[in-house]
């Protein structure tokens, strides 16, 4: 089994592995941190979706040793000093959540979309929020808490 | 400082309490728990819609690497286990109660739908339990499937239960017939329409899972799972099941990841858990996949319908007769029976006077999952009913719609319906004007002609519709075949230091009850909303409940809350007066504080709570020591929130695709305790409903019975750019029935949206009627065959 080694959260982490393991299995079963989520087998839903060295990526699509050497976020990773992330901010103020099973990768999608697209405006999120499918908030709370977030962070 | 000054009272968009968890990755959903020793499940499931088990061969998945255990039907049978139960009885016309074929836990000799779960293999992990199953031998004897609901009833049809012929679980009937023939025989207009109500899968986003425990110490078995109601789960499984005793079964619903009606029922896999538990010794994890919640959680809606609408020659309705037949899949799920005859039939007179109303339903098996409640639950299917012939009406009269709407409104309340319910409050007439203010329906025309100059086809819908929640009192549903009271209970423990725990029945999966409820008890106590704590969702907790679906939580769960809360101030005013040497008439409690009503004599809230437990300033044989009470309430009558909601869409007649260009929603839904809250509730409905209009289809070939639409490949969700933002308002009465006037808002959104939304799709087109869902393939199609009407517009 190989051993795979990255950072995640700004910690070191390495473990023996399978080779088909998943990165979401190893986040979530081997390191524990279960604030990411699986919601699809198909990679439609985005619940899974992490930071793979900046940048957004759905963690069920990358093998844990595809991540290898790698610098992983992940949503409990996204608030430093005991403060929440703009956008964290932003999704409790708007009403950007209800079950909070999608929220962790809508969270890390809009962080990513924000440092992409610093000029947000409704219709590119709603574009930019094709890979992530929420079924409780019909989205429109979301746009709201990423176009404010997007705001305050220019 | 008083709530209202902090922001925090009744009326207030407070934060949500819960949010910081869900945020931050912190929620524990049941698949985020784990347990030592813990194996994994793994389902072999039914490739066939209908087959016979000839035999099957364990014995190599057993040898397998990691293997524990391996159950089938037979293990299950052997053990005594009970099959599933519905808890809804319906009676047929003539009087025969409903057909019921036995739903075991694991199939015994016969698969009925694909899916059916035919083996439980247990295994050290879920790859090797996976692994194992495919090394099951099972020998099937396929059979001829009745897969469509339009051919099930035929005679030739094969049979899915050999105690309901014809698949014909029962034929209901609602209203008066001959008052509504006799209606139809005088009408100076009849207008008809078929109609189909699209079958949909309901994809909360958490999948279902579970987590079986068994103390061999004790005795006692734990089931974390993910339910919208806990209590009725280990109802059902002790008392029908039969896994254990319900004193030695404790349910948990931790964090529960939407539910939308499809966590209400008692499914096999989460039974089979915590079962088979106890037989390995071990705990046992299941989680589904996405597939396995496509093939296995109950689906919703898919009906077939004829109506008739007569009116007179001024557009007054005079009565509706309607046929409908209801696709009940293979087996009957825990409230089935329930959805489409009492939760549909009952809300066919919609907003309007119509003297005679007549219904029968025929509620049909089919070789397919089990369908039962899904957000709104038989008051979509009324609801859209009512709706596209009213609208179709307005269009072969030439009314307009919103005043052939007008005509017709109930006006005075309380109003008795033809079918049973008694509509207590309402205003249809204001929300109608907020709505066509909101959409500037003077406007449309001028939109319309300048759509039509860039080619594009625009449309408008109108939904004038009424729901029914908070479904009660318990006597009446009881009188019409429920296996259950529809109650809810509320504890409220006072702390020695005056922060205060509430254990409430309901359960919270979105729904926000940890700020709403918490809102109710921090204004009514004068106590800061941090300092209160809502406890659910685990049945060592609280002691019973009823959970929470049917919009049910706020008019109910609320309710019982108000009651304990009653008691609460009864009793801490006794104490005070004790403690302050006067009468218990002149304590007046306001913002947190005790006093003697023309005195500067005052006792604070904390004050009071530590004096009740050290019970050293009151006589105790007179008042017993503490500050806890507890409450029941069952609800004197439905509530019926009602509303409008106006869709205008352009349709790109090139491509075939609808947008929405603009959706209002004006609901009246009483008392609203976090307007934030409610409207997020409403969103998510209208969302709902804009994905059954134009996007979802649950859909099984008529053939083979195999799911075609089983991946988020082939069944459209909803994504944010298939929305617009929504353009919300509310008008209020106040319900008279319960103590804070709530009516009921989690389902409004998906009742009331898909006509709306269709009635203006075929506004654009120029056409009478449009399948759901209006996809461009459908709407393409429609304008190639359109009437030369329609292509000139």
């Amino acid at each position: 089994m190989p051993v795979v080694s990255m950072t995640v959260n700004g910690k070191s982490a390495s473990a023996d592995v399978e080779a088909r393991t998943l990165l979401v299995q190893f986040i979530r079963e081997q390191l524990g941190l279960t604030g990411t989520h699986v919601g699809c087998d198909t990679s439609q839903c985005g619940a899974c979706v992490v930071h793979v060295d900046g940048r957004a990526v759905k963690s069920c699509t990358m093998l844990a040793a595809q991540a290898d050497g790698a610098d992983i976020v992940t949503i409990e990773g996204l608030a430093k000093n005991g403060e929440l992330h703009p956008v964290q901010a932003a999704f409790r103020e708007h009403h950007g959540l209800q079950c909070g099973f999608c929220t962790p990768g809508m969270i890390m999608t809009a962080v990513d979309m924000i440092r992409r697209k610093p000029d947000l405006d409704e219709e590119t999120v709603r574009e930019e929020l094709e890979g992530n499918i929420c079924r409780c908030t019909g989205y429109h709370n979301i746009v709201k808490a990423i176009l404010a977030a997007s705001r305050e962070m220019r | 400082m008083s709530d209202a000054a902090s922001g925090e009272g009744i009326g207030q968009p407070v934060r949500r309490k819960e949010d910081f968890r869900f945020i931050t990755g912190n929620g524990h959903y049941t698949d985020d728990i784990n347990r030592p020793r813990q194996t994994w499940a793994y389902f072999l499931r039914s490739p066939h819609a209908h087959a016979r088990i000839k035999s099957i061969d364990t014995s190599a998945a057993e040898a397998a690497p990691g293997v524990v255990a391996i159950f089938t039907g037979r293990h299950v049978a052997d053990d005594g286990l009970g099959g599933l139960i519905c808890g809804w009885t319906v009676t047929s016309k003539d009087g025969t109660p409903m057909k019921v074929g036995p739903h075991p836990i694991l199939a015994l000799d016969t698969v009925r739908y694909v899916g059916d779960h035919v083996a439980m293999v247990v295994a050290e992990t879920l790859a090797d339990a996976r692994a194992a199953a495919e090394m099951i031998d099972v020998d099937y004897d396929a059979l001829p499937a009745a897969a469509s609901l339009s051919a099930c009833q035929n005679a030739a049809a094969p049979q899915v239960h050999p105690e309901a012929p014809r698949n014909t679980c029962f034929e209901w009937e609602l209203g008066n017939k001959a008052e509504t023939e006799a209606a139809f025989a005088k009408a100076g207009r009849i207008v008809k329409l078929d109609l189909k109500n699209n079958r949909l899968i309901p994809n909360a986003m958490e999948p279902r899972a579970a987590l079986g425990e068994f103390d061999k110490g004790t005795g006692i078995y734990t089931l974390h799972t993910t339910s919208q109601n806990p209590h009725v789960a280990r109802l059902v499984l002790s008392a029908f099941v039969g896994v254990a005793p319900e004193h030695k079964l404790r349910v948990i619903a931790p964090d529960v990841g939407g539910g939308f009606g499809s966590k209400i029922f008692i499914y096999a896999e989460e039974t089979a858990c915590v079962w088979a538990a106890a037989k390995v010794g071990r705990p046992i994890k299941w989680t589904a996949d996405r597939s396995e919640a496509f093939l296995s959680d109950a689906h919703g809606r898919d009906h077939l319908s004829h109506a008739e609408l007569a009116l007179d020659k001024d557009g007054k309705f005079l009565a509706l007769r309607v046929k409908t037949v209801a696709n009940l899949g293979a087996y009957l799920s825990t409230f089935s029976a329930s959805v489409p005859t009492y939760l549909y039939g009952t809300l066919l007179s919609g907003q309007y006077d119509i003297p005679a109303v007549y219904v029968e339903v025929d509620g049909v098996y089919t070789h397919t999952a089990p369908v039962d409640a899904y957000r709104g639950a038989g008051r979509p299917e009324a609801t859209y009913l009512v709706e596209r012939i009213v609208e179709t009406a307005a269009r072969e009269t030439g009314i307009d719609p919103a005043e052939l709407r007008r005509r017709n409104y109930i006006r005075t309340f309380p109003h008795q319906t033809p079918v049973i319910m008694n509509y207590d409050t309402g205003d249809y007439e204001a929300s109608l004007a907020a709505a066509m203010e909101a959409i500037d329906y003077k406007g449309f025309p001028a939109r319309k002609s300048e759509a039509a100059k860039r080619g594009k086809l625009r449309g408008i819908g109108f939904s004038s519709y009424i729901e029914a929640c908070g479904i009660a009192p318990s006597a009446a549903v009881g009188s019409l075949g429920a296996g259950v009271g529809l109650w809810e209970s509320a504890e409220v423990r006072v702390n020695p230091t005056g922060n205060v725990e509430v254990l409430t029945g309901s359960h919270s999966h979105g729904q926000g009850h940890e700020t709403t409820f918490a809102q109710l008890v921090a204004s009514r106590l004068g106590v800061p909303l941090a300092n209160v704590e809502i406890v659910h969702g685990d049945t060592d907790k609280v002691q019973f409940g009823m959970g929470t679906y049917g919009s049910r939580s706020g008019a109910v769960g609320m309710s019982a809350i108000v009651k304990a809360l009653d008691k609460i101030e009864a009793k801490a005013k006794k104490i005070a007066a004790h403690l302050m040497e006067a009468a218990v008439e002149d304590i007046v409690f306001e913002n947190g504080t005790f006093t003697v009503q023309g005195t500067d004599k005052s006792l604070a809230w904390a004050e009071l709570s530590l004096a009740a437990y050290t019970a050293h300033g009151f006589p105790s044989g007179e008042i017993e020591p503490g500050l806890k009470e507890g409450a029941f309430y069952d609800p004197v009558n439905f509530t019926f929130p009602s509303g409008c909601h106006i869709c205008e869409v352009e349709i790109d007649p090139d491509t075939g695709v609808t947008k929405i260009e603009k959706f209002v929603a004006v609901d009246d839904f009483g008392t609203v305790i976090n307007p934030m809250i409610v409207e997020g509730q409403v969103h998510g409905g209208i969302a709902q409903g804009v994905g059954q209009a134009l996007l979802e289809h649950g859909i099984y070939d008529a053939e083979s019975g195999q799911l075609i639409t089983g991946s988020y490949m082939d069944y459209c969700m909803p994504r944010a750019d298939d929305l617009p933002s929504f353009d919300l308002g509310f008008t209020t009465t106040i319900c008279p029935s319960n103590p804070l006037g709530m009516k009921g808002c989690g389902e409004a959104g998906a009742i009331a949206s898909p006509p709306a939304i269709i009635n203006a799709v075929t506004d654009a087109l120029g056409i009478r009627d449009i399948e759901m869902p209006a996809t461009p393939a459908r709407v393409w199609t429609a304008l190639q065959s359109a009437t030369p009407r329609a292509a000139a517009e």
